[in-house]
């Protein structure tokens, strides 16, 4: 069994869209939950957060930014390639209720699976603040999408170039501690942003959730690969998560696992690289050279 | 009297066979398989059967054998077992069949495991034979799981007549089979050809649905007339002590999937990356913990040592895995436990410190139960820790499943034909038992068969 890819395209410089035809997946899915793909018979599995999905026409969308070996070759994928798996939906679906006001933070990619989240608080009743931050303007991501599920939009990039020259970490004390009765935080993004959101919110009452995503192998249990500590106790973030107290995750060390595999990545990117730019390509038929 | 000895195994000297994972029993040749079956002195009362969970009519195979009739012996193997390639290279022959030979009271009992296996290779070799099916009863059943017991199951469903779908969360269907067992002890080629025999059988395979998720029990009730769950115990235990989050410890699933399934040993051929190490640590004394040592041995690590707060007699693993593994400089730490795993300051193992254990009083299971000998404390160096000490039932099955009775243990129930709490749903496996062996998973997936068929009138 192969997955069809229906659409693709970059977004913005190595950021991609992509629309995998599964419509099983899509009939079950709901905003939170993640898929496993895995490209090829060598490839390996990478969990990507459900960025938006559509029951009627049977696809599912991801959105990944290229960097390690998988993402760059599933960056060059088109529509007439296929892939090898899509498995989903995995991970505990977001807690979606009508809770009054909930702020919702996306940062870099994770603006991505921050918006199927914007579109179900909004649909259960809330006003949705969203903040989105980028590097820059030309790295950010579904603005427009963003402006239609909110209420209120606001935007930071590291250099200025767009909205608040800034963090997203500023935005949010800025609305703690003015007016706004925030009844929740979910915050989506690099795990440095998520730290940093757990930081500034923890003099404050607010709930605040995270999303973790650490590395996985099966996605449903098996392998423990993904545990993240979270108050003091060992979960595992693709069967208990992915969605995690903020002020409870041990931030450290879940960044330090991620970082396991680092020479390891850079090992296959260089192979990867170095077929790519071989006379003979590397096989997978791609029009990269 | 007569006597006669046990023909040898061939396998791959053990310092050559430490450095590939090529499979270390190479198996009889003909001419070995022929004289091994010329041992068995055909008994009036045979024993040997009754140590099958599947119920091999092993005298009758082995008779075949004696005359060369490989293709009659492979049909009755296979009258009651789906998977004889797989059974015979990991089935736990000496404490069930074996056992009950009576040429074990004298001598060594007829190596029956190594005769199935030479039969099953046979026709492998030669290209499976389409099974025989009932004609169609117009019935659907759903199949969770395509480990030993979903795979027995769903070969006996469709050959009653059955439309059969099977539904495993993974990619490729044999659970522990592919993900779990080595290559060099179970070749994946060899799981491959059974599986594909499951499909010669009209099987429908959905590789990548995680039941739970994607559809529920109580959505596929609605889709089916019969249900089989064969979901195993997926969950990898924690020993809950300090630094056992450290990066450089693997659960032995983790560690064995990333090898075996991904594999990560032909990294970066393949994607999926593995931590060498130089020194391995693996605790735990069973199967799973051979298993994982070997392959870090494989993988290029300097020391391998197994870590069990039993002596070498309590050890579960079966004894020729023990033997295979020593031989291959595989170090016994035994009498020994971790009580906590030691980082540096990037948070990457360093070692585990241990205690020294002494045996006491039998326990309510009859061993004897492991004490700490005070002051006994020592630290062994170790860049990875695998942690080998078993898995539990898989939770996720429950989600979604109204009225699935489960124990303490996270078990689910059964009667003894094998139905759950509810009706037409049969269960079976590791799933039911908790972590067992292949061949009794196997036993269970047919006995739900047989209660599914009767169910379905």
């Amino acid at each position: 069994m192969t997955y069809n890819i229906l659409e693709k395209y970059e977004m913005v410089p190595t950021v991609h869209l992509m629309k995998i035809q599964a419509p099983d997946v899509a009939k079950a899915a709901k905003a939170g939950q993640f898929i496993i793909l895995r490209i090829d018979e060598n490839g390996e599995r990478i969990p990507l957060t459900i960025a938006d999905f559509n029951v009627d026409e049977g696809y599912v969308t991801i959105i990944f930014q290229e960097m390690g070996k998988t993402t760059k070759q599933l960056a060059k994928l088109t529509t007439d390639d296929k892939l090898q798996d899509f498995v989903g939906p995995l991970g505990q679906p977001s807690k979606i209720e009508k809770l009054g006001t909930v702020v919702l933070v996306g940062g870099g990619v994770g603006v991505a699976p921050i918006y199927p989240q914007a579109k179900a608080y909004r649909e259960a009743g809330n006003k949705v603040i969203s903040i989105i931050g980028a590097r820059s303007e030309d790295l950010l991501i579904l603005e427009d999408k963003m402006r239609a599920e909110s209420d209120e939009v606001y935007i930071t990039t590291d250099d200025g170039s767009k909205g608040h020259h800034g963090f997203v970490t500023d935005i949010v004390l800025n609305l703690l501690e003015g007016n706004e009765a925030v009844d929740r935080i979910v915050a989506i993004g690099p795990p440095i942003m998520m730290r940093a959101v757990a930081g500034v919110v923890e003099p404050f009452d607010v709930e605040t959730l995270v999303s973790l995503n650490p590395v996985m192998v099966d996605g449903t249990g098996m392998c423990g690969g993904c545990r993240v500590l979270i108050d003091g106790e060992t979960k595992f973030a693709c069967v208990d998560g992915p969605e995690f107290d903020a002020r409870k995750v041990d931030f450290n060390l879940m960044m330090s696992r991620l970082g396991l595999y680092r020479p390891e990545e850079a090992e296959a990117i260089e192979t990867y690289e170095k077929e790519c730019e071989s006379e003979t390509g590397c096989g997978s038929g791609c029009t990269c050279q | 009297m007569h006597m006669s000895v046990r023909q040898p195994m061939p396998a791959q000297p053990a310092d050559v066979r430490a450095h590939n994972f090529k499979e270390v029993a190479l198996g009889y040749t003909q001419k070995q398989a022929v004289a091994e079956a010329e041992r068995c002195i055909e008994c009036e009362n045979p024993q040997c059967v009754k140590g099958c969970p599947v119920n091999i009519d092993i005298p009758a195979f082995i008779k075949s054998m004696k005359a060369s009739d490989f293709d009659g012996a492979i049909d009755k193997i296979k009258e009651t077992n789906s998977l004889p390639a797989v059974c015979g290279r990991v089935c736990p022959q000496e404490t069930q069949c074996e056992m009950y030979c009576i040429l074990g009271k004298k001598e060594e009992p007829v190596a029956i495991g190594r005769l199935e296996r030479f039969c099953a290779d046979h026709e492998l070799e030669k290209g499976v034979k389409a099974p025989q099916r009932a004609p169609s009863t117009g019935k659907r059943v759903a199949v969770v799981g395509s480990g030993p017991a979903g795979l027995s199951a769903a070969s006996d469903l469709a050959k009653a007549g059955h439309e059969v779908t099977m539904f495993e969360a993974l990619h490729a269907a044999g659970g522990v089979l592919i993900y779990g067992i080595p290559e060099f002890r179970l070749p994946k080629d060899i799981v491959q050809k059974e599986v594909d025999y499951i499909g010669q059988l009209g099987v429908n395979m959905k590789p990548g649905y995680v039941i739970g998720r994607i559809k529920t029990i109580d959505e596929l009730k609605n889709e089916f007339d019969a249900i089989f769950l064969g979901t195993g115990a997926g969950l990898p235990n924690f020993m809950g002590i300090d630094g056992e989050n450290l990066n450089g410890v693997y659960s032995a699933n983790e560690f064995l999937t990333r090898v075996n399934l991904m594999k990560a040993y032909q990294f970066p051929e393949y994607d999926t990356p593995i931590k060498i190490g130089k020194h391995v640590i693996v605790v735990g004394g069973g199967n799973v913990a051979m298993d994982a040592a070997r392959c870090a041995l494989r993988l290029g690590a300097d020391e391998v040592s197994i870590v069990y707060r039993r002596s070498d007699e309590e050890l579960p693993a079966r004894r020729e895995e023990i033997e295979h593994a020593k031989e291959e400089g595989i170090v016994f730490r035994l009498l020994t436990n971790p009580v906590k795993i030691l980082g540096d300051e990037n948070l990457m193992v360093t070692g585990a410190e241990c205690v020294k254990m002494e045996l006491g009083e039998p326990d309510d299971s009859g061993r004897r139960r492991p004490q700490v000998i005070e002051g006994s404390e020592h630290v062994v160096d170790a860049d990875i820790v695998i942690m080998a000490i078993g898995t539990s039932p898989n939770p996720l099955i429950f989600e979604g499943a109204e009225g699935l009775e489960s124990s303490k243990w996270g078990t689910i129930i059964v009667d003894e034909a094998g139905m759950t709490s509810i009706n037409g749903v049969c269960a079976g496996g590791d799933i039911v038992t908790g972590a067992a062996t292949v061949i009794s998973a196997m036993g269970a997936g047919k006995l739900a068969a047989s209660t599914i068929n009767e169910y379905l009138g």
